[in-house]
């Protein structure tokens, strides 16, 4: 296993990029287009020059050629070999790095089996639908058992239906293979299902590192903070422990029960997807539920951004559109608010 | 080509030399001037009799063969070099641009006193006429290739004359394809014409030697065998390509 290390990495695009992936790590970059996250990737596989250096395993490989590196890069279009069948293309790799034949058809007949595509062996890629050509793609960057995984927006051209599954698939074959992965998304519920830790990159610089737990419940900038959608931010003035990992915080007038265990509560935050809005009073334990009334209702494509007065606090929830309507959400109407306790995170004081 | 199409094809063809037989017949024209396609042919027999026919054709074709294998072996290696490296492109690009335009015979002038009357004229002249096609269809394939496709090559351990070998030229085949059919077109032609004015043998020459003793029923099966030769070759290399991209061309 390897870890990768990048110290001051710098081009026409990256500026001072500080980076350390872990040994098995599955590592998110993400942000928006042109943040630099494949310049990035071509970085680390060496297709660019740039300034600064690439290690791994504490080792500089900046005069490492590409094809020595032992990286599996899946591209962005996928770059498939349209002049070769399926077969061929997962092979190009083993057959280019010189296996001997029966050791190529062994590996072949495992990762076609493994990615489950023996029935498409024979097929050439423009006659791969684009969750097949994804997976033939992955197989032949695996095939010759590389030590490190980089995936461009794997799963960008797929039909979202089959995403979920392909993701998840992806995920328990990257724990199996226990490969140090860097992968590059825009999306952040792709970057939440898969990241161990994930860096946000905007204009040639990190924004943030970290998991994604910490970037969501404290995002360190503006930039980071509206580019994975503002969290409500509760401060806190004072907190009483209840035992058994649950704390009280008194966030001027609101109890809010949250799962805490350290000494003092600076502020709570909760996205706005994780409040819970409802005309009636809901059935459940009356934790964290809070009386208030709709101040602003908008649409936000097939979300609804409704914010509700409660005590002091303006809070904002996102409301699928299916049931912003059978509540018939509207200004100045009483609501009931639940703050999800699981999806509240904690900042210390 | 459709079953139909053929047949429409092949009775098109037939109704064209029945009414040349009708009007030849006819004697509308003079008979030794313009012969019926039944004595063409059998005056055709004749001469792939005596050998002439044969030995003529078969000269013609060597030179051709020889001249664009000469040209392709200068135009493959250059053209891959101008679609890899943009400053040689842009260098040797003008260039070729200005050279292009220059009817292939017109060299003929010049290749007489430099190289004088020699077997390797001809195919020298072919040579020139066939490198420009090929070099720019050479260098837009390249060009055309994936770039992802060459690093995914890349990192897959490949050396680059494995990329060149296994990805750059396969994937810009078609296009090498096309700059050859274009050259062997080119080839006939200049070959011929050169045949005809500088050089005593081969196709070209049979033509204008029967010309000039007012053979006409010579020159007409010439001209009808530079027809099939010429059809042959381009179905020839039409169906190449075919074999060898129909599997993965995205049409």
């Amino acid at each position: 296993m390897i870890d990768i290390e990048l110290r001051k990495i710098r081009n026409y695009i990256l500026k001072d990029i500080d980076l350390n992936i872990e040994k098995g790590e599955l590592f998110v970059l993400l942000g928006p287009t042109g943040a630099g996250k494949t310049t990035l990737l071509h970085v680390v596989s060496g297709l660019i020059p740039h300034e600064g250096e690439v290690l791994f395993n504490g080792k500089s490989v900046n005069r490492t050629a590409p094809r020595e590196r032992k990286v599996g890069y899946v591209f962005q279009n996928l770059a498939l070999f349209p002049h070769l069948n399926v077969k061929s293309n997962i092979a190009f790799g083993l057959r280019a790095q010189k296996w001997d034949p029966a050791r190529i058809e062994k590996r072949l007949k495992e990762v076609l089996e493994a990615m489950d595509l023996i029935h498409l062996a024979d097929r050439y890629p423009r006659n791969l639908s684009g969750g097949e050509k994804q997976k033939v793609a992955l197989a032949r960057a695996i095939a010759p058992s590389p030590h490190i995984l980089l995936l461009d927006e794997p799963f960008q051209n797929i039909d979202p239906r089959s995403t979920k599954m392909l993701r998840l698939e992806f995920k328990r074959l990257q724990r199996d293979l226990n490969i140090s992965t860097l992968f590059v998304t825009h999306q952040l519920p792709e970057a939440e299902e898969m990241a161990d830790r994930l860096a946000v990159l905007n204009h040639g610089r990190i924004e943030q590192v970290g998991t994604m737990k910490q970037v969501l419940s404290q995002p360190q900038n503006d930039f980071v903070s509206s580019f994975i959608g503002s969290p409500n931010i509760l401060r806190c003035l004072s907190c009483t422990a209840l035992g058994s990992g649950l704390m009280e915080a008194d966030c001027d007038g609101m109890k809010i029960i949250v799962p805490y265990e350290g000494e003092q509560v600076r502020d709570i935050r909760i996205l706005p997807k994780d409040v819970f809005l409802s005309s009636e009073n809901p059935p459940g334990p009356y934790i964290n539920r809070f009386k208030g009334q709709v101040t602003a209702y908008q649409a936000n494509g097939a979300l609804k951004m409704i914010t509700v007065a409660t005590g002091n606090h303006l809070i904002n929830a996102e409301v699928p559109e299916w049931m912003a309507s059978s509540h018939h959400f509207k200004v100045g109407q009483e609501v009931s608010v639940v703050l999800k306790l699981g999806k509240i995170t904690v900042s210390e004081g | 080509m459709k079953r139909a199409n053929l047949e429409w094809s092949a009775l098109s063809i037939l109704s064209f030399f029945l009414l040349w037989e009708i009007i030849a017949r006819s004697h509308v024209f003079p008979s030794v001037l313009f012969p019926p396609p039944s004595e063409v042919l059998s005056a055709g027999y004749d001469l792939l009799r005596s050998g002439v026919l044969l030995k003529s054709v078969g000269q013609s074709l060597l030179r051709v063969f020889a001249g664009i294998l000469l040209g392709l072996a200068l135009a493959l290696p250059v053209g891959l070099w101008m679609g890899r490296h943009e400053t040689f492109d842009r260098s040797l690009g003008p260039i070729i641009g200005l050279l292009f335009p220059i009817p292939g015979i017109a060299w003929l002038p010049l290749l007489i006193v430099w190289v004088g009357l020699r077997p390797s004229l001809p195919i020298l002249l072919i040579a020139i006429v066939a490198f420009f096609p090929v070099v720019l269809n050479v260098a837009t394939g390249v060009k055309n290739v994936d770039r992802e496709a060459i690093s995914a090559a890349r990192t897959l351990g490949s050396s680059e004359l494995r990329i060149l070998l296994s990805v750059i030229l396969p994937l810009s085949l078609p296009f090498i394809l096309t700059g050859i059919r274009i050259e062997v077109a080119l080839a006939w032609r200049v070959l011929v014409a050169a045949e005809m004015i500088a050089i005593p043998t081969g196709i070209g020459a049979l033509l204008s030697r029967s010309e000039s003793l007012l053979q006409i029923k010579a020159v007409m099966v010439c001209l009808g065998l530079l027809s099939l030769i010429g059809l042959f070759m381009d179905f020839s290399l039409r169906h190449v390509e075919k074999k060898l991209t129909a599997n993965w061309r995205v049409s």
